[in-house]
């Protein structure tokens, strides 16, 4: 009788610690080679969209917090900005830049968890608690300026619930000096670890023009060698006002785009939001965050899509308004579930632990993903 | 850079009977209307030429226009008859930086729209999805399954207007 | 030793043999397990900018005894379609392998389980039985998890087994003896006479030996290290990867006997490079005993110094874990097999040409 063989089919998740959420991802195994990933989402889906259309314009903010549930911030920016160009207002000076700090402030803390978990990933668990110790402290900030930790509801259509508290800015400043150093320290500990590039350089290469084919945005994008950023290229806000660079993957360690790339911008990125808070500090205009807050939110009839440089890349929100209070229609284009579609593309030919690495390196969060 | 109705014009030119309607004046943004048969063929000519190279797919939105005949039964329950589905393509070129939005308009009864997942395999996630909430049926796609919903759903199509939630999914009673 | 004192004791050689053996397990590996344990946890809490248990006695110190508690109370989960013999044997069979390799643990001179002249040999050869008990809990479980686990370990074991021989048929080619007392007691005196430091023989050809002893001496606690499936070598149990490996099924005891081994291993292997190239239970700077002329005073000493180096090597490992990312399967293989095993072999060469010249 000759020997029968098969593939494997090994299910990755839902349970599973490194699929950082409720992802299953369906592998086709051939030993310990990739064939092909078929990812299943939909875990967390808890109907946001369907949600919008029965509440008012700020009754909605809430629920954007819970899509990205680590830049709750940006994901009320974004909503902010789309919401006041349907209106046709203007914010405050003062509000922008308060606005720009969080942002700015999300994204370290963001960036922060990105690459604590991935160290994780690979086995090095120290790394994740030192991401952590300095996550704690930005979202102590946070605590201090509008009482939530995870979730704020801070940010509004007009303005911001609360003017800063007045030992914001010292304080901020203080957390950057004291942050600055342990980037160093991170570098020293993880990045350029030998085991670590070894796991990381070379693997999961995602070439420019599949990138941009596949929609992928943010840090991932510019892994693969295109200065593009929304803050600099499709400017909102008051980002135009600060100057700041754009780091890009160089394929220091392997090849240009792969994962050792998608992870040192990120740290390049915590380095160019600490230069932009700093800036926006030393700007910070004086004035009322609440006054230019409408009484009451009703959108003339239009559409609006617009668009903002999310720690995990490009969130956009597509908001249709029939004129009345509630929106018509409210389409979420979340970062993470676009680039969640490249898995398979990347991962065919690696082994299991690569597919751990590529995941990890993509950054995603399963709230947004499923919304 | 090219504004939407520099494009407009364009493809009014080229594809005829493809090019419906620029949609314009609506609040804060523009769209052209297309015909959802040769949506591919627009779609390849704005992502290949030279002159647009919308490389980048952004976003594709579902939207239910709710512009169907209500009508309410004698035991109340609620009927709806006709209308439409949208979708919105929002593409953008990340080296000439334009954007553009197209739009394509079908009949709730047979939501019928080429697919343009050959063009940008961005845009193949984004159709499930679309498919899973509004129905919308993407022909030549490569593999349209429902995505965020249960691949066993059977009430329906959730983001449709007239969408009314089950009893029971799988012997669990759903309204909590 | 201690036989003959328990010889006379019981009057019966079947029982003096029997509490002798049954000695280390009380003695040390539970007491030992209990303290790796919490060692592990203070350690790694301190290398993170954490304090780690502090609420179970004073900084935490009944932490471990708490987790017993609670392990034995748990409900003992046999998966449905597990092969239930092999389920229910395996852990045991891992308990085993890293118990049996005690018997031949000089702790001191007046105390090791069995004197054999093959200590070295054999207890390399038992701890290959862990091999077969991974293998079986892998395949037993009946998840495919644990079988790539299972088979991930076996590979990895087996592999390492080859450069961890090869140092020591260097040191026996060195010193003529497999039996860990002899090798000890030709470390006797201080430090200098370790073989780390190129054992006891003087002049020149000592000096000759300190490189290729150094370099033994690393490759020998690298691969002990994968053989103990610690980190960077963890693959087998890499838990962002295979959940928890051959053992993701178990629970209560049957994971603790697990556990059990795993700490009891760690000490194991520490034990021989301690042995082997650390003097074993001599003491680097003489004895108290030999200064105040307190005889009995020196076995104690002995039995110090010993478990002071296995726990010191045990805590570089704990060092280790906490510090280093993990490497895939292929990059370890290819580190054993391209660098470690060519290394081992050139290194051997070297000494055989010294010991001949």
């Amino acid at each position: 009788m000759p020997l029968k063989t098969e593939e494997m089919v090994l299910n990755m998740g839902p349970q599973h610690p490194s699929t950082h959420g409720v992802l299953r991802l369906e592998l086709q195994l051939e030993g310990e080679i990739i064939k092909a990933v078929k990812p299943h989402i939909g875990y967390l889906h808890r109907c946001f969209e369907k949600h919008t259309e029965v509440m008012t314009y700020p009754q909605v903010i809430p629920y954007v917090d819970r899509m990205d549930y680590l830049a709750s911030m940006y994901n009320e920016f974004g909503y902010a900005i789309a919401v006041e160009k349907l209106l046709g207002i203007e914010v405050p000076e003062r509000v922008d830049f308060i606005r720009v700090i969080m942002g700015e402030l999300q994204r370290i803390a963001s960036h922060l968890v990105a690459i604590g978990t991935y160290g994780a990933d690979l086995g090095a668990f120290t790394p994740f608690l030192f991401a952590f110790r300095d996550r704690e402290k930005i979202l102590s900030l946070f605590e201090m300026t509008c009482g939530g930790r995870l979730l704020y509801n801070y940010i509004w259509v007009g303005g911001v619930s609360h003017d800063l508290h007045p030992d914001f800015v010292r304080l901020t400043r203080e957390f950057i000096s004291y942050f600055r150093p342990n980037i160093k320290e991170m570098n020293e500990l993880l990045s350029f670890n030998k085991i670590f590039v070894e796991r990381t350089a070379n693997v999961g290469i995602l070439p420019l023009d599949t990138a941009i084919n596949f929609g992928i945005s943010g840090p991932n994008l510019r892994a693969s060698g295109i200065k593009w950023d929304l803050r600099r290229d499709d400017p909102y806000s008051v980002y135009n006002r600060f100057d700041f660079e754009i780091p890009i993957g160089d394929g220091r360690m392997g090849t240009v785009g792969d994962c050792w790339d998608r992870y040192f911008i990120r740290i390049l990125e915590m380095e160019e939001s600490l230069k932009i808070i700093e800036q926006a500090l030393d700007q910070l205009p004086e004035g009322d965050v609440t006054s230019a807050i409408p009484k009451r939110i009703k959108p003339p009839v239009g559409q609006v899509y617009t668009r903002v440089e999310n720690p995990r890349g490009e969130l956009g929100y597509f908001i249709i308004s029939n004129g009345s209070l509630n929106p018509f229609r409210v389409k979420v284009r979340a970062p993470s579930f676009v680039n969640l579609g490249i898995m398979d593309e990347l991962c065919r030919g690696h082994m299991i632990a690569d597919v751990i690495a590529i995941l990890g390196s993509i950054d995603i969060v399963l709230g947004e993903i499923d919304r | 850079m090219k504004t939407t109705e520099d494009i407009f014009n364009i493809l009014k030119i080229k594809f005829a009977d493809a090019v419906i309607e620029l949609k314009a004046g609506v609040p804060t943004e523009d769209y052209i209307l297309i015909n959802p048969f040769e949506l591919d063929k627009v779609c390849t000519f704005l992502k290949n030429s030279d002159d647009y190279k919308f490389d980048n797919m952004m976003n594709l939105s579902g939207v239910d226009n709710a512009n169907g005949k209500k009508t309410t039964s004698e035991d109340g329950t609620h009927k709806t008859e006709g209308g439409t589905l949208s979708v919105f393509y929002h593409l953008e070129s990340i080296s000439l930086k334009h954007k553009i939005t197209l739009a394509v308009t079908v009949s709730i009864e047979k939501p019928e729209v080429t697919s343009v997942s050959e063009v940008w395999r961005s845009a193949d996630w984004h159709e499930r999805e679309a498919f899973d909430m509004f129905g919308i049926i993407f022909l030549n796609h490569p593999d349209l399954r429902r995505i965020l919903m249960p691949y066993d759903w059977e009430a329906g199509y959730p983001l449709r207007k007239d969408y009314e939630s089950p009893e029971f999914y799988q012997g669990m009673k759903v309204p909590y | 030793m201690i036989y003959d004192f328990l010889l006379k004791l019981t009057g019966s050689e079947i029982a003096a043999g029997f509490i002798q053996s049954l000695l280390p397990l009380f003695v040390f590996i539970l007491p030992f397990a209990l303290f790796a344990v919490l060692l592990e946890r203070k350690v790694s809490a301190h290398m993170q900018d954490r304090l780690g248990p502090m609420r179970t006695g004073y900084h935490g110190i009944l932490q471990t005894v708490a987790d017993i508690i609670k392990l034995v109370q748990k409900e003992d989960i046999v998966p449905t379609n597990s092969d239930k013999p092999l389920f229910n044997i395996a852990p045991v069979l891992v308990f085993t392998g890293s118990y049996a390799a005690f018997a031949a643990i000089p702790f001191s001179s007046a105390f090791i389980g069995s004197n054999i002249d093959l200590g070295l040999f054999f207890i390399v050869a038992v701890s290959g039985l862990v091999v077969a008990g991974i293998l079986m809990a892998g395949w037993a479980s009946n998840n495919k998890y644990t079988l790539l686990g299972a088979m991930r370990s076996a590979a990895q074991v087996i592999s390492y087994e080859i450069p961890t021989m090869l140092v020591i048929l260097t040191i026996v080619m060195m010193t003529g003896t497999l039996n860990l007392t002899t090798l000890s007691e030709l470390q006797t005196g201080y430090f200098w006479n370790w073989m780390i430091l190129g054992g006891p023989v003087a002049g020149l050809v000592k000096l000759a030996f300190i490189p290729s002893m150094f370099i033994g001496f690393v490759i020998i606690y690298i691969s002990t290290l994968a053989e103990v499936n610690r980190t960077p070598f963890d693959i087998p149990e890499a838990e962002s990867e295979l959940v928890s490996g051959y053992h993701t099924e178990y629970s209560g005891m049957k994971f603790a006997m697990f556990f059990l081994a795993e700490y009891a291993n760690m000490f194991a292997v520490s034990a021989i490079v301690a042995a082997v190239f650390f003097g074993g239970y001599q003491s680097p700077i003489g004895y108290l005993g030999n200064t105040l002329d307190i005889l009995w005073l020196i076995p104690i000493e002995q039995f110090f110094w010993f478990t002071f180096k296995g726990v010191f090597f045990v805590f570089v490992q704990m060092w280790l874990r906490w510090t280093l990312p993990r490497l895939r399967v292929d990059q370890l293989m290819a580190l054993c097999w391209k660098y470690l095993i060519p290394i081992a072999f050139v290194n051997l060469l070297i000494v055989g040409l010294i010991t001949v010249l």
